[in-house]
């Protein structure tokens, strides 16, 4: 469960203040598939920084789970995320010296320091999960882009977080591959009760979602919510 | 920690050109100061044993006044036989003296009857002698030093070749004793000795009990003390216990005695001072080399790195991890380049010596040098490099943790 509070972010552009949000209020249940649509520049990016804690509010209050994460330092905010956010990028971000498998299991190991036993088990399920297990000891760089973003699902999802964001994860990707890549989340989703937020251009996902919020220059301007 | 190594290797190995080229920089480094230690120790000791092994003993005890003017060899500022027992029962209950020995020195006229000329002669208990300075035999052509006979000389080389004297001919000493008695007695030639490097060009030696006679002593007076210690990095505690004697006051309650070392007496400790003072500037231009290539390389690595620092942030590791990553990168490029070039420095010592390196010093050559790769100096140089690695990673992987994953992110 996240809820904002009139969240307010300010840029400093040199001498001009540039503000992206204005008085955001928000608030997200656990297991909703969410997309975050706008134009270009209209301050998506920005809500989905705030909202996975990689960034803090000039003015507001920004609640996850009970937490208020704004008023975390640092090193306190990076062990939150690392418990409870998942990530995936637009452009899959892997550790290229890492393998598939030690990519998977970076966050165990590096983050929160599983034994071993525990993590093979998951890392496993998971590569099967995303289909990737025959490739588990192949390099980034010998992977398709499709099933680097796989890999990059599977090591969102490794940490079992309440919340997995997504930034145009299927920019990137052919058609096919996006909309194989679109399933896998709402299957993942719908296994795990994962709540997952996307900030996305790609009309696919958004038929998907279950809610769509729509923001112009750091408004928002709707917010609609589909039944399935 | 296992996977932070395990990563940071990764990286290295990512670059690995410029590992390569980082390590081996590293590697020259190590290689250059380390065999440029072993040299120079080799030539220092080499030189050191030659001047206290053949010549100068370890320390050596005058009467107070004699040595700054030694070059006059004064009769009036000798030891009599009361003072040297006072000597003899402190150096008897000290347990670094391996053995000493005393010498009676004069200048005299030597004549070969032709023609003549002024010599330092030194009067020598010859068995004593040998113990105490066991390169000096090695000095001595002609004759064995040990037995040098009272009535014979070792005429210094240098007069010997000048005035053309030969083994077993004649010469005569001519000596004034400090009453300004004129004596002379004929010597028979038993050999020539070698100079060292420094002092005793116009060395010669002859029985002391010679002296005692050509200058109508009545009883034995001594010039100078020569000790050997049976390990010369005692040096400073065998001279604590010489306290004692530089307490003994003359009537005019001045200090009778003089303890120098042979530091103090040899005017190539000044060269073994400058040899140490190289020795430290090129290790300060090792660190300098260490602490520029590593910080080059960590700031370039973190600058390349942007986006995936982001990344492993936004995920969740801790600035405090992501600072360990950092330097643990370069602190593995410093241990590797050690590693390296401590192995090739021993390989270099080693070649060296099958070559064998010849110098020469002084009027002496053909000395072969050995250097000696010092386990303590290969540990220091070690331990300097590594501390510099890390040192030089600090800045930047401060900078990697400091990272805004927003911004980081943001980089392509």
């Amino acid at each position: 469960m996240i809820t904002n509070e009139h969240v307010t972010k300010v840029y400093k552009m040199g001498e001009v203040d540039l503000t992206v949000i204005k008085d955001l209020n928000l608030s997200i249940g656990h297991g909703e598939f969410v997309a975050i649509v706008g134009p270009s520049g209209s301050g998506k990016s920005t809500v989905l920084n705030l909202l996975g804690c990689l960034d803090k509010p000039t003015e507001g209050k920004i609640v996850i789970d009970e937490t208020d994460v704004t008023q975390l330092d640092t090193t306190a905010l990076a062990n939150f995320r690392g418990e409870n956010i998942g990530f995936i990028f637009q452009s899959f971000n892997l550790i290229p010296v890492l393998s598939v498998y030690e990519n998977i299991e970076y966050p165990l190991i590096m983050i929160q320091n599983l034994p071993q036993e525990e993590r093979h088990e998951r890392i496993m399920k998971l590569l099967d999960d995303v289909d990737m297990l025959d490739q588990k000891d192949k390099f980034p760089d010998q992977l398709s882009g499709g099933q680097r973003q796989r890999v990059a699902i599977a090591r969102a999802l490794v940490t079992n977080p309440k919340i997995v964001f997504a930034d145009e994860p299927t920019a990137n990707l052919d058609t096919k591959t996006s909309n194989q890549i679109i399933t896998l989340m709402r299957n993942i989703q719908q296994e795990f009760n994962t709540t997952f937020i996307f900030a996305t251009h790609d009309e696919k996902i958004v038929t998907e979602a279950d809610r769509i919020i729509t923001i112009v220059d750091g408004v928002i301007t709707d917010d609609k919510r589909i039944a399935s | 920690m296992k996977n932070i190594i395990k990563i940071s290797f990764r990286n290295l190995l990512r670059s690995g050109r410029r590992t390569v080229l980082t390590s081996s920089l590293i590697t020259i480094g190590v290689m250059f100061v380390l065999v440029y230690a072993a040299l120079s120790g080799s030539f220092k000791a080499y030189m050191v044993g030659q001047i206290t092994d053949s010549m100068l003993g370890h320390i050596q005890i005058h009467k107070k006044g004699y040595v700054a003017s030694i070059d006059n060899l004064p009769l009036d500022k000798n030891l009599n036989k009361k003072q040297i027992e006072k000597i003899t029962g402190i150096l008897d209950a000290n347990p670094y003296i391996e053995s000493y020995t005393f010498r009676l020195k004069l200048g005299a006229m030597f004549s070969n009857y032709v023609s003549s000329t002024s010599v330092r002669l030194n009067g020598i208990d010859p068995k004593r002698e040998t113990q105490t300075l066991p390169l000096f035999s090695s000095r001595i052509d002609g004759s064995d030093a040990s037995s040098l006979q009272e009535g014979s000389i070792l005429v210094p080389e240098l007069l010997a070749k000048g005035m053309d004297i030969k083994k077993d001919g004649t010469i005569v000493l001519v000596a004034t004793n400090q009453k300004g008695s004129v004596n002379g007695l004929n010597f028979k030639v038993a050999g020539t000795v070698e100079t060292v490097s420094g002092p005793g060009g116009r060395d010669g030696y002859i029985h002391i009990n010679d002296v005692k006679k050509l200058l109508r002593f009545k009883e034995l007076e001594v010039s100078e003390v020569v000790i050997r210690l049976k390990d010369v990095s005692h040096l400073q505690k065998a001279m604590k216990m010489m306290k004692p004697l530089t307490l003994f006051k003359n009537q005019k309650d001045k200090p009778m005695f003089e303890v120098h070392t042979w530091e103090q007496l040899s005017p190539f400790y000044n060269i073994v001072k400058m040899l140490n003072i190289m020795d430290i500037s090129i290790k300060i231009i090792l660190i300098s080399i260490v602490l520029i290539s590593i910080l080059n390389v960590m700031v370039m690595s973190v600058y390349e790195r942007i986006k995936e620092i982001g990344t492993i942030a936004a995920m969740g590791t801790t600035p405090s991890t992501i600072t360990k990553l950092f330097l643990t990168e370069g602190l593995m490029l410093g241990i590797f380049g050690t590693i390296i070039g401590s192995i090739l420095s021993y390989a270099v010592v080693f070649i060296i010596n099958m070559i064998g390196i010849t110098f020469s010093f002084g009027r002496q050559s053909g000395l072969t040098l050995n250097p000696v790769l010092n386990i303590n100096e290969v540990l220091i140089v070690s331990v300097i490099v590594i501390i510099i690695s890390l040192i030089a990673s600090i800045s930047p992987a401060r900078k990697a943790a400091k990272l805004n994953p927003v911004d980081a992110l943001r980089q392509n």
